[in-house]
């Protein structure tokens, strides 16, 4: 365990020394959540009846994505990993005795966070200033804040867990840069970050609910901005969990597959 | 002919620390050093010379490398190749210098080599007949009929470097700069390339610029060294000079350690 | 152009090399923005209209958008991933050539797979017409010309700042995302339904709404001014300044050689 938190606080404060990236990220995650929430703005005044969430739901959801990116984004892959796998690299990482699936999503998860930790902030407080409806608001109740929590955690380990599968997979594909733009963007659909699940139409939106990817960041930001509430609260966070066993289970079973065949083509 | 006058440059380098509490810091305050890469060159290369550059890493061989050859213009100081400033007049002075960097490639990948060298034609505006005679010359002299057929990705590093120094010399160009031609070539591959420049400085009277750590190659190839350090030149003289200094009868290699010493660099 | 058709002909040349992985990566290009078409299309199965703008409408705006983008990154992809150029030192190459850098930055690097979101645009745009009932004239025809080569020219004005910029800092540069893949974004709706100060930003800083918005207003005849027709063309003077930029970018290089 001890070599995994050392190898966590290494990335975390490489992570950390990126300032004017994080200021500059700060910048354009503002301006971009911005941008969303005039873009349902007009909608709204196109039709209102027709939207299906309130408005100031729809602008915590979309300031709540905007500070935590780095945690559900799953288009932020590192390269360093793609380009172990390609240059055979890997090998030397084999011969650590380290559990390699453990050892890159420690990674994965410091790396996120510490990008999320130096943006986050700034961008909740800006956004909790701004005008009602289009400002960030706060949860309902004490109650659904807690689950906000414990939905956005298991929502951001689904992300990471889901993330080493697109890196796995790498091991057996011609084209992984193919097929990662391809599975990147339709996952950004899935999982509601081009437009939050309630504005699909009905019965694709239901399909979509129990997909993996709506465990990811839709659970938690629907619940903070009480989109979710009551009972379905319980079922949703019970499917990440489910999901996140499922995919780590998964995970790890492929990697043995892939290191057995580095093993066997010797890098 | 290279006249290089009372040159100095100094960069300025933001300073990271490791460690956790040093990276929280430096979150909140950026610290810079300022570094003094080259401090009151001067030199005079004749044409048709071969000069050795040497030093260790950091001293300044590259600052002015990059200074003659256009890249980088220095905080003061004068210079003048070919009657012409190189940081001036960009253009015009890199039409008659060819650069070869040893550890990056100007041969494109994915193509056999012969289309880098006419894609090299093009940029330099290379007449064909001259092309054809300066491809013609290069090609004999290395023993590349088969070799620039093939893909750049298929070559051996050896093969490479044969390759990337005719490329630089598509162009005839008067002065040629070269940073570690041979490194992490073997033995054959070394010497087919030392003895390559040697008889392109002869056949055209070019100007050669040679930065390495490998003696032998200064031993085999150039009369004259500048030693540089710490962005002074410390020493310019020839090999015999410099075992002297160095005070040693030994192996270039031991004298170049003890002026090191010497000069605590 | 000589130079250029070389550069052209050798990167063809080594995109043949890999004609699997060209193929697969190219109809990658294609699906990739498919999210963004479905996103505009879930949205109007609830919403009729937005700010006047009808379905058909949008798509037209999003094509054409998407198609000078991908436009201006396949041919000037050199400066999109500038920052490697200068970190591998491909730069310091770049500089002892005797040519313009700009266009051997342009020649280092041709995208050719992104055909695949030019083909993506292209039937999104062909869709966008066959839905909508635009009564094609030949100043129509001329318009869309006029978008597509304003928005090209505007984006790679973009990429060229983007480039410049990596001179002094190659850290702090993720907000020029808001100005590259955020104006392709979100140039998919007529820049007017962000509202008046949104439009202003981009009618009078950086232009997208002349190669978007005004034009675009022509085309579905909500306003019959033949000057915005050209206003594409009048957006093409925003590459003189991100010109400048580059030069200044190149002194700074010369000077500090990072």
């Amino acid at each position: 365990m001890r070599k995994y938190i050392s190898f966590f606080r290494l990335r975390f404060s490489t992570g950390l020394q990126y300032r004017s990236a994080a200021l500059a990220g700060i910048v354009t995650q503002f301006i971009w959540g911005a941008m969303e929430i005039l873009v349902f703005r007009a909608f709204y005044k196109a039709d209102a009846s027709a939207f299906p969430m309130e408005l100031h739901a729809l602008s915590s959801y979309i300031w709540m994505q905007q500070a935590f990116l780095a945690l559900y984004m799953t288009w932020f892959l590192e390269n360093e990993i793609f380009d172990s796998i390609k240059n055979g690299n890997i090998s030397y990482e084999l011969c650590r005795p380290i559990n390699i699936y453990n050892m890159w999503f420690v990674r994965s998860v410091a790396n996120r966070l510490s990008r999320a930790v130096l943006r986050c902030m700034p961008i909740l407080i800006f956004a909790s200033f701004l005008p009602a409806p289009f400002g960030l608001s706060l949860p309902k109740d004490l109650n659904s804040f807690l689950w906000f929590l414990i939905t956005m955690l298991l929502g951001f380990l689904v992300v990471v867990a889901f993330c080493m599968l697109i890196y796995i997979v790498t091991f057996f594909t011609i084209s992984p840069q193919g097929v990662r733009m391809v599975a990147v963007s339709m996952i950004e659909l899935f999982a509601g970050s081009v437009i939050p699940l309630p504005f699909l139409p009905d019965g694709i939106r239901q399909v979509f609910e129990l997909l993996p990817f709506a465990s990811m960041q839709n659970v938690p930001l629907r619940i903070y901005s009480s989109d979710i509430a009551g009972k379905v609260i319980y079922t949703s966070a019970g499917l990440q969990l489910f999901w996140l066993i499922t995919l780590i289970l998964v995970g790890k079973m492929l990697t043995n597959k892939a290191l057995k065949k580095v093993e066997i083509q010797g890098g | 002919m290279i006249k290089v006058d009372h040159i100095s440059k100094t960069f300025k380098v933001a300073k990271r620390n490791a460690g956790f509490s040093e990276a929280v810091k430096a979150l909140f305050n950026k610290q810079y050093e300022y570094v003094k890469a080259l401090d009151d060159i001067s030199f005079t290369i004749n044409e048709g010379e071969m000069v050795g550059y040497i030093g260790p890493n950091g001293a300044g061989k590259s600052s002015t490398i990059k200074i003659l050859s256009g890249i980088l213009t220095p905080d003061c100081g004068s210079c003048d190749i070919n009657g012409r400033t190189p940081w001036i007049n960009r253009v015009k002075h890199v039409k008659d210098i060819g650069v070869v960097f040893g550890q990056r490639s100007q041969l494109w990948w994915d193509v056999p080599v012969i289309d880098s060298f006419e894609l090299l034609r093009d940029i330099y505006n290379v007449p064909q007949i001259k092309y054809k005679d300066n491809l013609e010359e290069l090609v004999t002299l290395l023993n590349l009929e088969e070799i620039i057929k093939t893909p750049t990705r298929q070559l051996s590093l050896g093969q490479r470097m044969r390759c990337e120094i005719p490329a630089s010399l598509l162009h005839n160009p008067k002065i040629l700069f070269l940073d570690e031609p041979t490194i992490g070539l073997d033995a054959v591959s070394k010497i087919a390339v030392r003895n390559f420049i040697l008889d392109i400085n002869k056949r055209h009277k070019t100007t050669v610029i040679l930065t390495t750590h490998d003696m032998q190659d200064i031993e085999a190839m150039t009369n004259r060294i500048i030693l540089i350090g710490k962005g002074k030149i410390l020493m310019d003289g020839t090999l015999s000079d410099m075992k002297k200094v160095a005070a040693v009868d030994a192996s270039i290699d031991e004298a170049v350690v003890e002026l090191y010493k010497q000069y605590e660099i | 152009m000589r130079v250029y058709s070389r550069y052209f002909s050798i990167h063809f040349k080594s995109v043949m090399q890999y004609k699997t992985s060209f193929l697969l990566t190219t109809i990658g290009q294609f699906l990739v923005s498919f999210n963004v078409f479905l996103g505009i299309y879930f949205m109007f199965m609830r919403f009729n209209k937005v700010e006047g703008f009808t379905y058909s409408e949008v798509l037209l705006c999003f094509s054409i958008v998407l198609m000078s983008y991908s436009f201006a990154e396949c041919f000037g992809r050199g400066f999109d991933t500038f920052s490697s150029i200068i970190s591998n030192g491909e730069f310091d190459r770049i500089m002892v050539r005797p040519r313009g850098e700009i266009l051997q930055v342009l020649g280092s690097k041709i995208e050719f797979t992104r055909i695949g979101r030019i083909l993506q645009a292209l039937v999104m745009f062909i869709y966008g017409i066959s839905q909508s009932n635009v009564s094609w004239n030949f100043d129509k025809i001329l318009t869309i010309i006029f978008m597509i080569v304003g928005g090209t020219v505007l984006f790679t004005g973009i990429f060229i700042i983007y480039a410049a910029l990596c001179f002094f800092t190659i850290e702090g540069l993720e907000f020029m995302n808001i100005f590259t893949d955020g104006a392709r974004e979100y140039g998919k709706y007529p820049i007017s339904i962000y509202g008046k100060r949104v439009l202003q930003i981009c009618t009078f800083i950086v232009p997208f709404a002349l190669i978007q918005y005004y034009p675009l207003l022509f085309l579905i005849d909500r306003n019959r001014n033949r000057w915005n027709m050209f206003l594409p063309l009048v957006a093409c003077i925003f590459i003189i300044p991100c010109y400048k930029l580059w030069k200044i970018g190149i002194k700074h290089y010369k000077s500090t050689g990072s």
